[in-house]
């Protein structure tokens, strides 16, 4: 489809346990640097945590174990001296629930900024989260009120803030797992939309069960089955003719 | 192929086929009526095939109108998706050979008094394209992409058989000019069976591309059969 397909992720026979169950068996997965990539796969599949495997979020599971090779831009992000706190301002990470700070909307998008040292001033902090609303086409509705709680706001608008949030540390990859499973459909019409105008600046890795929206959001898509991965490729493709007939019956809801 | 999760489309997209299938059964017995009548100069059947012709654009509605829902409510993908378009380009074909086999029955209404000769040629047509027709179809009903590509080859030998009964007509006109009017009737009814046949080709290339979901259209034989092969990668 794409003639210059560039790799920001590199996945390489990647193996995670939790304890002795051996959760994911050897993915071998390109994320293509400004593409939006999809994975599906029915509950239990081990895409969300192939996803949270991506910044190193299953670090906080004390049984769990990974083994293979990310690469980020070349780089391992399990080698021993990559320092986690770092790692995530790069790849950034949106949840199924809103989880905006318990602070004003300003906070939330000032708070990572100011602990990672990324501006000098206030003049600046201000130009960055006005720049961060705007990106996650929020700053209108809030612009009168950055000040409230960040709480206060409806769903839609608290996940937007959220992304701004991600967006605030300028990372390269932006993960989402669900991000709309939460909110009725003209917030999730505004994700999506809103993932389509920031995969030039971002690369974006989403976790979602509606494979409509997989369909409409995403450029390639994965699909996951018992901790394998089945079948990847354009999304054209693998919505009209995918190759593995696993993948055709879970796409046509021939599934179980 | 496993049934879905959710059974009432299972029995809608089988559903869909049938009417598909009961349309075309319509469609090939309007040709060999209309292809009879001719023969026999029996007006009576002619006009059947005329009044028959609604029933087939009814179906045609009909059908129309379930693939429309099925979109709508059920938004098909991968095979169903493809099975679900050939089915709406298919009935077109349909639908405009029934026009077709419509055409050759007004063209024998027209030649009541004046009856057509020299038939041979233009039945070994009407055969060849009747068997396009149900080979279309039984490749269709099937999902048989050899059977569906052994119908586009067969077109070849359809659009041969109408040049040759087209020459042998215009030998006749030239030979006597009183046979201008039954010789262009002739092969205006040979125009009808070759444009038939070509519907027949496209039925063909959409049931290639619900089985297999390569679009041959517009490629040559080998390139088509490279693709559906997977030797070659579409672009």
């Amino acid at each position: 489809m794409d003639t210059e397909l560039k790799n920001k992720i590199t996945i390489r026979d990647l193996k995670l346990w939790y304890g002795d169950f051996e959760a994911l068996h050897g993915i071998d997965l390109d994320i293509y640097s400004g593409k939006v990539t999809a994975f599906i796969g029915p509950s239990g599949c081990g895409k969300s945590t192939f996803l949270r495997v991506l910044n190193r979020m299953n670090d906080r599971i004390p049984s769990c174990r990974v083994q293979g090779e990310v690469l980020l831009d070349g780089h391992n992000i399990y080698d021993a001296q990559i320092d986690v706190v770092q790692l995530r301002t790069h790849i950034g990470m949106v949840f199924q629930k809103p989880n905006p700070f318990p602070k004003s909307i300003y906070e939330n998008i000032a708070y990572a900024p100011r602990i990672h040292g990324l501006v000098k001033d206030t003049q600046e902090m201000d130009e960055l989260v006005e720049n961060s609303l705007r990106k996650a086409s929020i700053w209108d509705e809030v612009k009168d009120k950055l000040q409230q709680p960040g709480t206060a706001l409806s769903g839609g608008q608290q996940q937007r803030l959220c992304i701004a949030r991600t967006i605030a540390v300028q990372p390269d990859v932006i993960l989402m797992d669900e991000p709309c499973s939460a909110l009725d459909p003209i917030a999730t019409a505004k994700i999506e939309e809103l993932m389509d105008e920031l995969k030039s600046d971002y690369t974006i890795v989403i976790v979602t069960h509606n494979m409509q929206q997989a369909a409409r959001v995403s450029d390639y898509t994965a699909y996951f089955y018992l901790g394998d991965l089945i079948e990847h490729g354009d999304t054209h493709t693998i919505f009209t003719s995918p190759v593995n007939q696993k993948t055709e019956d879970y796409i046509t809801g021939r599934f179980g | 192929m496993p049934q879905h999760t959710f059974k009432r489309f299972d029995d809608e997209l089988n559903e869909l086929k049938e009417r598909v299938l009961i349309m075309g059964g319509l469609v090939e017995r309007a040709i060999r009526r209309a292809l009879k009548s001719l023969n026999k100069y029996d007006m009576e059947r002619a006009q059947k095939v005329i009044e028959r012709d609604k029933t087939i654009n009814a179906l045609e509605v009909e059908i129309d109108e379930m693939t429309r829902t099925m979109l709508a409510l059920r938004q098909p993908a991968a095979s169903d998706l493809r099975f679900i378009i050939s089915t709406i380009k298919i009935v077109t074909d349909l639908e405009r050979i029934g026009d077709l086999a419509e055409g050759v029955a007004a063209i024998t209404l027209q030649s009541e008094n004046n009856p057509l000769t020299h038939l041979d040629s233009l039945n070994s047509l009407a055969d060849a394209v009747v068997m396009q027709v149900n080979n279309a179809l039984d490749a269709f009903a099937r999902g048989d992409v050899d059977a569906a590509l052994a119908t586009i080859e067969g077109d070849k030998k359809v659009n041969k058989l109408f040049k040759g009964m087209q020459r042998e007509h215009l030998s006749y006109m030239i030979e006597d000019p009183r046979q201008i009017t039954v010789g262009l009737q002739a092969t205006n009814i040979g125009r009808n069976l070759e444009r038939i046949g070509d519907h027949a080709v496209n039925i063909s290339e959409m049931t290639i591309y619900m089985v297999k979901g390569h679009d041959i259209r517009h490629v040559d034989h080998e390139t088509a059969a490279a693709l559906i092969s997977g030797e070659l990668e579409e672009d």
